[in-house]
């Protein structure tokens, strides 16, 4: 490893470093703009120049490879004055609008000249103005404030991939763009906003909201997918303001897909903010002991088989550890089951249900099979993993079922169910890249484990093992669920067979719908209980509503589809009369003289530890007990991978409910119009 | 004086044909199999021994440059030779020249260079504006396939070569080499960072060689008639002949081969025709093309043309494209233009020279007519020395030079002009 000297200070940092990184292993902090640690360098901006010994001019440090015996100075007069040069050039065309500038507080440019620049300017011409750019109805831009860094421009073409921005014209008059001015065509845009150092390219839903410090901060957990993205919840009052990216490099590293970032502004639109009741087939506003007195009456003697209860897709673990009590205790009955549709989940190991290489570990992936699952759509976050793989090691990606544009060079080998015999008979295309592969992946989705799943999970669980992808090494088998909920479910064991055909059955008398937003039951003999968040289509035709607390406004764990278990703060509270979901099932007991005798969420947590000791490894991966895992003999079955329509931007009641995220499917939709079109 | 004998550029006014049998009478493709025959150690250590510089403006030892390249050749990582005829530097028409009257020779010296540095494909790189000389090229070439001398065994040697042209889009900047590469590989020409170098990562991230075309022109009759006599020309380390451009106001702009180390007074009297009005006319001069800063004419008196000679009166051989500025001439006027050139030409791609090269410009315009301060002049030089240096290419040195240039010798002139709020 190269020693270098900062400062009289001697550090060694590994091979391929920059001067940069050797600077902050020194502990001395280079001012930066175009450099960002997970986009390529571009080495443009100038501010990070240091001087270097035998060097005639300036380096910038953050192109500048370190190389033993390197000896760097950055606190020079000659590293000084480049600074408040670059400092200079930077301000001369950067329009002084701090006080109408949504990045005022949280600005690289306004803190690095506070530090680095000089108090006044020479420059006494007239500033350049630029013209905005449309780039779609997240970012929202003010050109004139532009520095050219190039970071929106790397991160589109490296990690979203779709290379669409990009600078034009040379010299001053270089602006950039999306060329078209179309929406960017990524579920990811919405990180140039974070990436940008400058008040360039803003959050459009976000302008004139509120400043970055008037704004609470709350640390917690997305449940937009099964990603578990890391997530900080910026409220004003009650209001969600904003959602930004948390950096944990195991899952999101800093970026967060755009459903993520802006279905927030859908918690404060269309809530149940009180319980209602159904009096002439019309829902009424009522009391909570109105609605629980209700409830008690309408559901007196139905217990067991007779009940039936549907966990949603937003679910945190303590309501489903509840809920499930709740049916236990009080309705003595086990029927409940989180899926909305039907795939083949088998619950004896974790092996079979969980995402097995982990997030992180994709990256390592030099082969990667999507079985039935559109990771752009379903898991944004992953999918941007999936592409590093491609980016980094060219990594070879076949999908069976037809998905579209992935971001990256994908192949499709139809969607025959023969594809996956074919690989087990040692036959066809992925099996030949499957031989030279050292680190296979295969993704399966909810599509690919409907209707025939256990044929698919065998079979693929049955290649790995028999090519020895299957061990304690490298576990190549994955599981993609799309809802926050899933995991956590299957952990408590929420599962029944026949369900759906069960809902049409008259001998269901009660529905019990815990956010379940899109199972379809039939409103005919029976009574339907729904307790969530938002208005929807299973709100409409239910007896009962009871209003509980959206992810956000409660402390809850939420698993991913990784088996990760990550705990989520509450940084708002629930409007009106609305409760937390744990609350109302203890309430709900006592009217049923059936006291669950929880009383705070710290002794909810303590029994459910107990009950349930894999949900105290907060933030770790569950270890992996593969030697446990068990093999079944599947039949062939002839058959085809449909990939179910996933509606992105609507797939969850709070998205749907968000006024951002309708704009974002309209200009979507613009965007996939042809010619041809009208 | 250079006698005609030692003149490389037999044909540099076209006076003679330029087809490849009058090439070839003028001795071009003359043991060209010989001179491949003895290798590339060979080939590399005559031209390290010529000391040959680059004839592009940086003036790099080109024998040391084509060591650089990796012995072997990786396989899935071939070499690439690149012709720079990219030739916008105001002042300068050398390589036009040689790619309209003297295209064999370049030819010739691309197969021995790509030879010496193993590349089995050589990419010209010419200005969009040569159109005219592209057809010229593009023709010869031709003529060397037809009589074996590139392609497949060219020139009866065991080597393949081929040879494409490729014509930029008139930036200035995509003369620099990695913005050159860049704009070679289909992308916005903006220049790279270095290191890596373009020896070991150039075009599509493999080893590429870029080169001038007077500087592969020359190469061929160096080997011919070997490294020691070019050496002969000139002092060490600034060996050979060069081709200088003269234009501005003298009664005889020209192009003319001479001897490394002559001094400007000759080349502007004898070769040129003198000064327009006379030698004590003469004003300024600037030496290598419009990036170098100008000379005083106290200086134009004693200065002989070459590489040190220059950089010790503070200015650089550059291209050697000498532009004669006399009396009539506003010299702030001058500079301006050419700053403006400068503002308009650069890529934008870092900060001190896209902000600071309009902002020098719109400067010298208000000094040029008397509407600014003294104290400003001070500021002009501070915001020079704040682009020199802080840039990833030369560009922020060649539009900073010519205005400290005129900084350095024309101070007392403007701060008259600026304190008499003289309106010229």
């Amino acid at each position: 490893m190269p020693k270098v000297k900062v400062d009289g200070i001697e550090v060694e940092v590994p091979q391929g470093a920059t001067v940069l990184q050797a600077c902050e292993v020194a502990g001395k902090e280079i001012p930066r703009f175009c450099y960002h640690e997970r986009l390529s360098i571009a080495g443009n901006c100038r501010m990070c120049l240091v001087e270097m010994e035998k060097s005639p001019k300036p380096v910038a440090s953050c192109a500048m490879p370190v190389a033993d015996g390197q000896v760097i100075y950055t606190n020079t007069e000659l590293v000084k004055k480049a600074r408040q040069g670059v400092m200079e050039f930077l301000l001369i065309n950067h329009p002084l609008d701090c006080p109408i500038c949504d990045q005022g507080g949280e600005c690289d440019l306004q803190d690095q000249s506070m530090k680095y620049g000089v108090d006044k300017s020479r420059y006494e011409l007239n500033k350049r103005s630029v013209k905005e750019k449309y780039m779609g109805p997240l970012i929202k831009t003010v050109m004139t404030r532009c520095i050219h860094c190039t970071r929106c421009v790397r991160f589109a073409e490296e990690i979203a991939g779709v290379p669409e921005i990009g600078a034009i014209n040379r010299g001053e008059n270089m602006e950039i763009t999306t060329y078209l001015e179309k929406t960017l065509d990524s579920e990811l845009s919405a990180n140039v906003i974070d990436l940008c150092p400058v008040g360039a390219l803003t959050s459009k839903p976000y302008a004139f909201e509120a400043r970055p410090w008037e704004l609470t901060k709350t640390e917690s957990i997305d449940v937009m997918d099964a990603v578990g993205s890391n997530i900080r919840v910026d409220t004003k009052g009650w209001e969600v303001k904003r959602i930004l990216p948390r950096i944990n490099d195991e899952i999101n590293e800093e970026w967060l897909s755009d459903k993520s970032r802006y279905a927030c502004d859908g918690l404060s639109k269309n809530r149940l903010d009180t319980p209602f009741i159904k009096v002439e087939g019309k829902l009424k506003a009522c009391s909570w002991d109105d609605a629980f007195k209700y409830i008690a009456e309408n559901t007196k003697g139905f217990t067991g088989d007779k009940v039936f209860g549907a966990v949603g897709d937003l679910v945190d673990v303590e309501t489903m550890y509840m809920f499930k009590k709740f049916f236990k205790d009080v309705l003595s009955s086990d029927n409940i089951d989180f899926r909305q549709t039907n795939y083949f989940i088998d619950p004896s190991h974790k092996v079979n249900y969980l995402f097995n290489t982990s997030i992180a570990r994709l990256e390592e992936a030099d082969l990667v099979v999507l079985v039935g699952t559109n990771p752009r759509l379903e898991a944004t976050i992953l999918n941007a993993r999936i592409r590093k793989a491609y980016v980094a090691r060219k990594a070879k990606v076949y999908s069976i079922g037809d998905v579209g544009d992935l971001t990256y060079p994908h192949e499709n080998v139809g969607s025959s169910l023969s594809a996956i015999g074919d690989i087990l008979a040692k036959n066809g295309k992925i099996y030949n890249s499957l031989k030279s592969a050292k680190k296979p992946v295969f993704i399966i989705g909810e599509s690919g484990l409907s209707p025939n799943g256990e044929y698919v999970l065998e079979t693929i669980k049955k290649i790995l093992k028999d090519n020895n992808f299957l061990n304690n090494d490298w576990n190549g088998l994955n599981i993609l669920h799309q809802n926050a909920s899933s995991v956590g479910a299957i952990y408590l064991n929420l599962l029944k067979s026949n369900f759906l055909e069960d809902l049409n059955n008259d001998t269901l008398k009660v529905v019990y719908l815990l956010g379940a937003d899109q199972i379809k039951v039939k409103p005919v003999n029976k009574f339907i209980i729904y307790q969530g968040t938002h208005g929807g289509l299973n709100s409409k035709i239910a007896d009962v509503i009871l209003p509980g607390a959206a992810y956000t406004e409660k402390q809850g764990l939420y698993v991913n589809t990784e088996g990760r278990v990550q705990d989520a703060n509450k940084a708002s509270f629930p409007p009106g009369n609305a409760k937390e979901d744990w609350k109302i099932f203890r309430a709900l007991s006592d009217v049923f003289k059936k006291t669950i005798d929880i009383n705070s969420h710290l002794i909810l947590r303590e029994n459910l530890f107990k009950e349930y000791p894999i949900f105290k490894e907060v933030d770790e991966l569950p270890k992996s007990e593969i030697d446990s895992l068990t093999f079944k003999n599947v039949t062939p079955v002839n058959g085809n991978i449909k990939i179910a329509d996933f509606d992105f931007y609507f797939s969850n009641i709070i998205a749907a409910s968000s006024k951002t995220m309708d704009e974002c499917k309209k200009a979507k939709q613009i965007l996939q119009k042809t010619g041809t079109d009208n | 004086m250079l006698q005609d004998k030692d003149r490389i550029f037999t044909n540099l006014y076209g006076d003679f044909g330029r087809d490849i049998k009058s090439a070839k009478v003028r001795g071009d493709w003359k043991d060209t199999k010989e001179i491949i025959a003895k290798g590339k150690d060979w080939i590399i250590n005559e031209v390290k021994l010529s000391e040959l510089r680059g004839r592009g403006g940086a003036g790099f030892p080109t024998g040391m440059k084509w060591s650089f390249a990796p012995k072997e050749v990786k396989p899935g990582r071939p070499h690439y030779l690149v012709i720079n005829a990219d030739e916008s530097e105001p002042g300068t028409c050398k390589d036009r020249d040689i790619l309209r009257f003297e295209p064999q020779k370049l030819i010739e010296g691309c197969l021995i260079a790509s030879y010496a540095v193993n590349a089995n494909a050589c990419y010209v790189y010419i200005r969009g504006e040569y159109l005219a000389e592209s057809k010229i090229l593009q023709e010869a070439i031709d003529e060397a396939y037809k009589e074996g001398l590139l392609g497949k065994n060219a020139c009866g040697t065991g080597f393949d070569l081929d040879i494409h042209i490729h014509l930029g889009a008139g930036a200035y900047i995509c003369g620099e080499e990695t913005a050159l590469l860049e704009s070679l590989e289909g992308n916005k020409g903006q220049p790279r960072l270095k290191p890596p170098f373009p020896a070991l990562i150039g075009l599509y991230g493999c080893p590429t060689i870029v080169n001038n075309v007077e500087t592969i022109a020359v190469v061929p009759t160096i080997l011919r008639r070997g490294g020691k006599w070019f050496a002969g020309f000139g002092r060490p380390k600034n060996t050979g002949t060069k081709i200088f451009c003269i234009s501005g106001n003298v009664n005889n702009p020209c192009n003319v081969e001479e001897e490394m180390g002559i001094p400007l007074k000759d080349l502007i009297e004898k070769h040129a025709g003198g000064v327009i009005g006379g030698w004590d006319n003469l004003q300024a001069v600037i030496p290598g093309g419009s990036s170098m800063p100008l000379l005083s004419k106290s200086i134009c008196e004693t200065i002989k043309m070459d590489f040190d000679s220059l950089v010790e009166a503070k200015s650089g051989l550059g291209t050697a494209g000498i532009v004669v500025i006399d009396k009539s001439q506003d010299i702030v006027k001058v500079i301006a233009r050419i700053a403006r050139f400068y503002k308009h030409e650069s890529c934008g791609q870092c900060t001190p020279c896209r902000e600071g090269s309009g902002w020098m410009w719109r400067m010298l315009e208000r000094i040029a007519k008397g509407d600014a301060e003294v104290a400003e002049l001070d500021m002009l030089m501070d915001v020079t020395k704040q682009i020199e240096g802080h840039t990833i290419c030369a560009f922020g040195e060649g539009s900073s030079w010519p205005v400290q240039g005129l900084l350095r010798h024309f101070r007392t002139e403007m701060e008259e002009r600026l304190t008499h709020k003289k309106n010229i």
